[in-house]
């Protein structure tokens, strides 16, 4: 168990590496730092003057992987794909183009992100869950038909509507919850109910197709004729066998997950105005900040690939079948 | 001398070689016999052919949109022959006062005068404040012109129904009256009765607009006055082409790389695995914002490649495609090389082999067709995805250009619109019900498509 999770992690690597070569290229050798240099002084007006100031006050006044002007190791070390790029692996990551240190505002803009994206989790979990045993219990009538149908219909609507709509309906017309905005502290739970509804809600159609196939799939198996031979009760076999055996497949879409949860959602951020990385994210994109866009398309990365190596784990943990080797 | 001279945007050109190669895929599978019997099997299916024929009613529209040429200038006699500078399509000529007038600005579906108050001093100095009527649409003898519609739009379906029956009877060799209990009890094989009411459902639709969409703003207009049903009616080309593109750069990845790596094991499927699996890793979003970003800067700070503001926007779109086909290939590469896997031990290819057969041959001949009905499934499902993806990735700011008519650029302003007083919902409204049909058709079209053709896999 151990040395596989050593290869895993050692596994890893190879990926982080080659995730930060692209990005190299992207932010880098497509554009030069030149170019990111007029998209940060805007167009006009602009003199080679002031572009080499601001890649001096920004750290890009250095060779792309070879710096001829130095000597020994520094000919390497003091390049912009050692310092800008590679340097990622410290997760230190230095000043955004606007001059506020990343680090800092990352540890802060974790928290609003968590408040949304656990909850969120969570709830459209159970919520899905429960809908897709619902589902399975009525198999083979036309409730099941119309709910799968139903489904369709809502993994057809745009997340954008599902926010748009619940902001006007419940922020607006019925005013029950803020339309945004976010204070830290336990107060916060009055700006989170609305952004969580609208997650759950949205995650319906999609989530709860996934779980009955998987549930369907398992109440066609050997042992749940056994056990329904044995007289147990349909609810029961349901409950006490399918689930826990559905709950395998469902894990692993879950555990893989979880440690993303901290770059929380692009969408539901902005729109509800809660300043968490994903909104720092979007705001970046929008004023071109490419230093901060680097740092999150790495952590990101990060997140998913430990998500990936905790999926492997609690595979072992939850099925004894399962040895890693 | 033609009253027009054709122009093929790259956009065009893509889209009807996207076409040529759906067309070409299908008419090779109705050679097989067990091809024409999966088509049987998908369109013995209801839901298929209500889906089916949503989706060839937009694909129209979206070629429509995709001819385009640049009309001829009035000219007096005997000088050259002078073209206009913009170019035009075919749905903009069969709309033409649609996109040609253009209100100030909001007004309401089916309304007659415009939205916002406008003061006037009167002779004696005193304030007035008016609803201007509309300059372009609005006419009188609504409640007529609505029965009048309504009359012939069922005229038409009661044509249509009489043809369709009598069409039937001559197929099946029945008396009259068998022929319609059959129908009406939807006992055919072939889903008549779906699609008569499908048919006559989108007769009523087209006949109203048809009816009223030159005298009256049916879905109102925007902020600075453009017909919002016109807009929607052109955003189905973005819509699709996003679909239709992404498509066209991610299927050469995804089966050539997927079947490689199946087929030849090893170092070849070691590297294929790398390379894929940095691509999954990277959040979708995260990597699709970034690179947009970066072609962004580039084609700002690059003008001087595009000769006009259109073509600039034509190949802003053709960028954003390729980089979601080069993001999303992935999950196409992968399940195309665990069913290679499989494949690649079948007794028909271990036979192909010893009778001396080359690796690109039996690819060709024996696991590609072998393939095609999980890429045509999964061409069909993503297609939603993408529809779907455009509105997102327009709002985050790294999606088509502003200038685009697209269904994210109209949910993108509506959001700015519900919150001004009196609420402006119909722009948001009009996007909304054209993109859930489309996305709709295409999920329940994937649906039956897979039930068909690959019916273990079952979601």
């Amino acid at each position: 168990m151990f040395a596989y999770l050593v290869r895993r992690i050692l596994y890893a690597i190879p990926i982080l590496i080659g995730v930060n070569l692209i990005t190299f290229m992207l932010f880098f050798v497509v554009n030069s730092p030149d170019d990111m240099a007029r998209a940060q002084l805007g167009k006009k007006y602009v003199t080679p003057a002031m572009i080499t100031q601001w890649k001096i006050s920004h750290g890009y006044n250095l060779p792309l992987y070879y710096n001829a002007e130095q000597a020994g190791i520094a000919k390497i070390t003091d390049t912009l794909l050692v310092k800008k790029s590679l340097s990622q692996f410290t997760f230190n990551f230095g000043n955004s183009d606007q001059g506020r240190n990343i680090n800092t505002d990352i540890s802060q803009r974790m928290w609003p992100s968590l408040a949304i994206a656990v909850p969120s989790l969570v709830l459209g979990l159970f919520v899905n869950i429960v809908f897709a045993l619902l589902v399975v219990f009525f198999r083979y009538t036309f409730f099941e038909l119309s709910a799968v149908f139903m489904c369709v219909v809502l993994m057809s609507i745009s997340g954008l509507f599902y926010i748009i709509a619940g902001q006007y309906l419940f922020a607006k017309i019925l005013q029950l919850v803020p339309i945004s905005g976010y204070v830290p502290g336990l107060d916060a739970w009055r700006f989170l109910l609305l952004p969580v509804a609208v997650a759950v809600i949205s995650s319906i159609g999609a989530g709860t197709r996934w779980y009955r196939t998987i549930f369907m799939e398992e109440i066609s198996k050997e042992y749940v004729r056994t056990a329904r031979a044995k007289g147990l009760s349909n609810l029961a076999v349901l409950f006490r066998h399918v689930l826990k055996n559905g709950m395998l497949p469902i894990l692993t879409g879950v555990v893989v997950v979880i440690p993303s949860l901290f770059m929380g959602s692009l969408l539901l951020e902005s729109f509800f105005g809660v300043p968490g990385l994903g909104n720092y994210m979007i705001d970046a994109i929008r004023s071109q900040d490419f230093a901060i866009v680097r740092t999150m398309v790495f952590l990101g990365t990060v997140f998913y690939v430990i998500g990936l190596i905790l999926t492997d784990i609690t595979y072992t943990l939850v099925d004894p079948r399962v040895r890693l080797e | 001398m033609l009253p027009f001279k054709p122009v093929i945007f790259i956009s065009d050109w893509l889209i009807f070689i996207f076409l040529a190669i759906a067309a070409i895929v299908f008419f090779h599978s109705l050679k097989k016999a067990h091809w024409r019997q999966a088509w049987k099997k998908i369109v013995y299916q209801p839901v298929a052919i209500f889906s089916g024929i949503i989706l060839v009613i937009y694909f129209a529209i979206a070629i429509c949109d995709s001819i385009h040429f640049l009309p001829k200038l009035p000219q007096s006699n005997g000088t050259q022959a002078n073209y206009a500078a913009a170019s035009e399509s075919l749905l903009d000529v069969i709309f033409k006062p649609l996109s040609s007038e253009n209100e100030t600005t909001y007004s309401k579906p089916w309304a007659t005068h415009s939205l916002t108050l406008t003061w006037y001093h009167d002779a004696k100095g005193h304030f007035h404040g008016y609803y201007p009527p509309l300059e372009f649409k609005g006419v009188k003898n609504l409640p007529l012109k609505l029965l009048i519609v309504g009359v012939l739009s069922l005229f038409i379906i009661l044509i249509f129904y009489l043809g369709l029956s009598w069409f039937c009877k001559k197929r099946w060799h029945l008396s009259w009256r068998t022929t319609q209990q059959l129908f009406w009890q939807g006992k055919t094989l072939f889903p008549y009765r779906t699609f008569f009411f499908t048919m006559a459902a989108w007769i009523v639709i087209i006949s109203f607009i048809a009816g009223f969409c030159f005298h009256y703003h049916i879905f109102g207009t925007d902020k600075v006055g453009n017909d919002v049903f016109y807009e929607s009616i052109k955003s189905i080309r973005t819509g699709l082409l996003i679909g239709s593109l992404t498509m066209l750069f991610m299927l050469p990845f995804a089966i050539g790389l997927g079947i490689i790596a199946g087929y030849f094991g090893g170092k070849t499927d070691d590297v294929i695995q790398y390379i894929y699996t940095t691509i999954s890793s990277i959040p979708g979003i995260l990597l699709i914002a970034a690179s947009v970003l970066s072609i962004q800067v580039f084609i700002n700070n690059h003008p001087g490649f595009f000769s006009s503001i259109s073509q600039q926007a034509d190949l802003r779109l053709i960028a954003l495609c390729l980089i979601l086909g080069l993001t999303g290939w992935v999950g196409l590469c992968r399940i195309l090389r665990a069913e290679t896997l499989k494949l690649r031990e079948m007794d028909y290819v271990a036979a192909a082999k010893t009778l001396g057969s080359s690796w690109s041959r039996i690819m060709v001949s024996h696991i590609i067709p072998n393939v095609m009905h999980i890429i045509i499934v999964t061409v069909v499902l993503d297609f939603s995805g993408l529809v779907l993806a455009e509105a997102v990735l327009t709002y985050v700011g790294v999606g088509v250009d502003p200038s685009t008519i697209s269904w994210g650029n109209m949910i993108d302003a509506a959001r700015m619109e519900l919150a001004r007083e009196p609420v402006v919902w119909w722009p948001l409204t009009a996007a909304f019900c054209f993109m859930f049909t489309f996305v709709l058709a295409l999920n329940l079209f994937g649906d039956a498509l897979r039930n068909a053709l690959d019916p273990r896999s079952e979601i």
